[in-house]
C-alpha cells in the first residue's frame, strides 16, 4: 500500500462524525467604526501604520510625495518594478534601476530603496497586501532593498482583512505587509528590522 | 549533532530540574508575562473576539470531519500550481522524501523557515546525517540551533535564553557556520539581531534550496501560507530555485475566506500584533517570481492516531499560537524542556500522548503535568477543551496499565462510587479516623491504593453528608 493510500486509509477508519457549518458572526469590518465612513477608515489605517513606526505621507499627487519619501530617508537608488506609472517618479532625480530584465538577487541586494503600489490595504491591521500585478513587482525585489516605498490609492483601503481577502486572487504570489520587518525574539523587546526592509514608508493618495 | 528529545526523563524528573534553575524560570517568566499582558490587550480590542474563537473551533472541527476529501484537494490544486505532492506516514519517510528530494538538487547547504513539524520529525539531524548542512533563519531557531539547544516554546522557540547568553552563543558558533559575529559584540538585543542578520543573508543569497512548513494550506485553491516577523520566511520562499514545505495533514483549512478568521486571530493570540509583519502565501509555482519548483510533504506521523481519539481529536485543531503555554502555571516554572517534546505547555501535555501513544513512561506522564486549573481553556483560540482532554487521557492511561497504582485505585473508588452504601461507610469511617493520620499515611478500607500515587488531601473533621444533615439539607 502507498503512503497515501494507507493515510486516507486511517483517516477512513477514524469515522470522524459529521461537523455543522462554521457560524459567522464575526465582524466584517474594523470594530467601532461605522462601515461607510470613509475618513475614519483612512485615519484609523494611518494610526496603525504609524503605530508600527512606518512613516505615512498623505498627498493628492504622487510625483513630490515619492520624491520627498526617497530624499527624507536618504535613498539615491531604487528599484522600479514593471507597470510602474512614470509619473510616481516624475519628481525623483536620484538613480533608477528597473527591474527589467529582472535584476539579479545581487544587485537588488545593493540597492537602497523599492517603490511599489499595492492591490488593497487593511487600514484595522495596517496591512499593505502586494500580488505581483502591475507596479507592484517581484517578491524578490520587495524584500531585498532595505527601504520600501509604497504608493496606496484611498479606495484601495479596506476597513478590516475580510474585506480584502475577498478581492484577491490566490493563484497569485501574495504578500501581506504589516509594519517593517521586526523580532521579539531576545528577551520579547521588539527590535525593528532583522531580514526584510527596515524602513516602510507608505505614500497614501487621496 | 544536534541535541534530541528522544529518551527524555518522564515530566516529574525532567521538572524537578528544570525548576531549579533559577535563570531559566526567570527567563521563562519575564517572557510569558510580556506576551500575556499584549494578548489580552488586543483580544479585549475585539468586541467579536468569541464570535471568531467560535469560528475557528469550528471551521477546525469541519477539517477534521472531512480531512479525506480536504486532503484530496490540496493534492488536486497543488498539483494542477505546478508542484508535486508526496505523502509520508511517519517521521522516517519524511526525512527519507526530503533528503532525496534535497540529494536530487546536488546541493549540500539548505536553508530553513522555522517549522515546528520538522523539528518534531527531527528533520535537521537526519539531513545532517545525510551530509546535508539545514541553517535555521529565524532568529530564535537559529540561536538553538548555534547553541546546540531544544526549543522550548512553539513560538519563540529561544524564550528560555537570555540576552546574554543569546551574545555568548554567536560570539562562540557564528564563526564555525558563515560569517562570525561582529567584532566587540555587546548583547543589547537591536545588535544581537543586526548580527543575525549579516551572518544569515550571505545564506540567503547562497540558497537553492529551502524547507519551510506552514501555517495553513488552503484545500479550495491549494495555497500555502506562512505568517513570520522577521523577513527570513519571505528570503526562503522567494530567493530559493527549489521550495519544499513539510506540512502535518491538520493545517488544512476547506477555502481561501477561512483564512479571514485564522490571519485574524493568530498573531493576536501568538504575539498581541493584530497582524505578524508578514504573511506569505503561494499557490504551486509562479513563473518569474520565486522558486521553479515546489513539493509539498503531507505528514501524518501520528496525526490520524490522534483524530480516532473521540475526545482528544480536537486537539489537532491547534494553530500553534503559543497562548496556552503563556498562561499555564506549570509551564511558567518548569519552562518547555520538562515537556521532552517540540509541544510544550498544555498543548504539549496533551498532544504527545494523542500523537505517539500512552506506551511510554514519558508521554504517559504528561497528562499529569497540569493542575487543571482550566486557564488554557480560556485563552485557546480554537476553544480546545484541555481539561477534558487531559482527563480522558489520565483514564487511558489509567486503563492502559501504565499506571497499574493509579488504575487500581481507580477502579476501586468507581465500584465503591458506584454503590452509595458503601462509599457512605468508606466515607464515614475516613472521616473518623482522618484527624489521627499523618499526611502520607493511608486511610483504612477501600480507599487505600489512592495515596500510593499523591498526597493524601486533609480529611475532614466530619463527613459532607453528615454536615449536610445537620445543616440545609436537615433543615428541610
Ligand atoms: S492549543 Fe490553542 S492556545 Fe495552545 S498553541 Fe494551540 S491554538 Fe494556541
Amino acid at each position: 500500500m502507498t503512503a497515501r493510500e494507507e493515510i486516507l486509509g486511517r483517516i477512513r477508519a477514524a469515522a470522524v462524525p459529521p461537523a455543522p457549518a462554521a457560524p459567522r458572526r464575526y465582524l466584517r469590518h474594523a470594530p467601532g467604526l461605522a462601515e461607510d465612513d470613509r475618513p475614519a477608515v483612512l485615519a484609523l489605517f494611518v494610526e496603525r501604520l504609524e503605530e508600527y513606526g512606518a512613516r505615512v505621507l498623505r498627498a493628492d499627487r504622487p510625483g513630490p510625495a515619492v520624491a520627498e519619501a526617497l530624499a527624507a530617508e536618504g535613498a539615491r537608488s531604487v528599484v522600479l518594478p514593471d507597470g510602474l506609472p512614470a509619473e510616481w517618479t516624475a519628481d525623483w532625480d536620484g538613480e533608477s534601476r528597473p527591474d527589467r530584465p529582472p535584476l539579479p538577487n545581487a544587485e537588488l541586494d545593493a540597492t537602497e530603496a523599492v517603490l511599489t503600489g499595492c492591490t488593497a490595504a487593511v487600514a484595522e491591521s495596517g496591512t499593505l497586501i502586494l500580488d505581483g500585478g502591475p507596479a507592484q513587482g517581484r517578491r524578490a525585489a520587495t524584500l531585498l532593498p532595505d527601504l520600501h516605498v509604497c504608493v496606496v490609492r484611498a479606495e484601495q483601503v479596506h476597513s478590516a482583512l475580510p474585506g480584502a481577502l475577498a478581492r484577491l486572487d490566490p493563484r497569485r504570489p501574495l504578500t501581506f505587509i504589516s509594519g517593517p520587518s521586526a523580532t521579539a525574539d531576545i528577551e520579547m523587546i521588539r527590535v525593528r528590522g532583522v531580514h526584510g526592509p527596515r524602513r516602510l514608508v507608505v505614500v497614501l493618495l487621496d | 549533532m544536534t541535541r534530541s528529545f528522544l529518551g527524555w526523563p518522564a515530566f516529574p524528573a525532567a521538572a524537578r530540574q528544570e525548576v531549579e534553575n533559577r535563570q531559566l524560570r526567570e527567563n521563562v517568566r519575564r517572557a510569558t508575562h510580556t506576551i500575556r499582558g499584549k494578548r489580552a490587550a488586543l483580544a479585549a480590542e475585539r468586541p467579536d473576539w468569541e464570535d471568531l474563537r467560535d469560528a475557528a473551533a469550528a471551521i477546525k472541527d469541519r477539517v477534521l470531519a472531512d480531512l479525506e476529501r480536504y486532503l484530496l484537494q490540496v493534492e488536486e490544486r497543488v498539483t494542477a500550481a505546478g508542484g508535486t505532492v508526496h505523502w509520508a506516514r511517519d517521521a522516517a519517510e519524511a526525512n527519507r522524501i526530503v533528503t532525496d528530494l534535497v540529494r536530487a538538487t546536488g546541493e549540500s547547504e539548505i536553508v530553513k523557515v522555522k517549522s515546528m513539524l520538522t523539528e518534531e520529525i527531527g528533520l535537521d539531524a537526519a539531513l545532517a546525517a545525510a551530509g546535508i548542512n539545514a541553517r535555521e533563519t529565524d532568529l530564535a531557531a537559529a540561536i538553538v540551533q548555534l547553541g546546540d539547544d531544544l526549543p522550548s516554546h512553539v513560538v519563540v522557540p529561544a524564550l528560555h535564553r537570555n540576552r546574554t547568553e543569546i551574545r555568548d552563543i554567536f560570539v562562540r558558533e557564528m564563526g564555525r557556520h558563515g560569517r562570525p559575529a561582529p567584532e566587540g559584540l555587546t548583547d543589547d538585543p537591536a545588535e544581537l539581531a543586526e548580527a543575525a542578520r549579516l551572518h544569515l543573508r550571505e545564506k540567503f543569497l547562497g540558497a537553492k534550496v529551502a524547507v519551510s512548513g506552514a501555517n495553513f494550506m488552503v484545500a479550495e485553491t491549494g495555497t500555502m501560507v506562512v505568517v513570520e516577523s522577521e523577513g527570513n520566511g519571505r528570503m526562503c520562499l522567494t530567493l530559493a530555485d527549489t521550495l519544499i514545505s513539510v506540512v502535518g495533514i491538520e493545517k488544512t483549512v476547506p477555502s481561501w475566506q477561512d483564512l479571514e478568521v485564522f490571519l485574524q486571530v493568530l498573531a493576536r493570540n501568538a504575539t498581541g500584533e493584530r497582524m505578524s509583519p508578514y504573511t506569505s502565501t503561494w499557490t504551486g509555482t509562479t513563473d518569474g517570481d520565486g522558486p521553479r519548483t515546489f513539493h509539498l510533504v503531507l505528514v501524518d506521523n501520528g496525526r490520524t492516531r490522534a483524530l480516532a481519539d473521540p475526545t482528544g481529536r480536537q486537539a489537532l485543531r491547534c494553530i500553534r499560537c503559543g497562548a496556552c503555554m503563556n498562561i499555564c502555571p506549570v509551564y511558567e516554572r518548569t519552562g518547555g524542556h520538562a515537556y521532552g517534546s517540540v509541544y510544550p505547555g498544555p498543548i504539549g501535555a496533551i498532544l504527545n500522548p494523542l500523537l505517539k501513544g500512552l506506551d511510554d513512561p514519558q508521554t504517559a506522564s504528561l497528562p499529569y503535568a497540569s493542575t487543571l486549573c482550566g486557564a488554557c481553556n480560556e485563552v485557546c483560540p480554537v476553544r480546545i477543551r484541555f481539561t477534558d482532554v487531559l482527563l480522558d487521557l489520565r483514564a487511558q492511561v489509567a486503563d492502559g496499565g501504565q499506571h497499574p497504582v493509579e488504575r487500581a485505585a481507580l477502579n476501586t473508588v468507581g465500584a465503591v462510587m458506584e454503590r452509595p452504601m458503601l462509599w457512605k461507610a468508606a466515607v464515614k469511617s475516613a472521616g473518623l479516623v482522618g484527624p489521627l493520620l499523618p499526611e502520607r499515611l493511608k486511610p483504612p478500607g477501600v480507599l487505600g491504593g489512592w495515596t500510593d500515587s499523591r498526597t493524601l488531601p486533609d480529611i475532614p473533621r466530619e463527613s459532607f453528608r453528615s454536615w449536610w444533615k445537620r445543616n440545609e439539607g436537615g433543615a428541610q
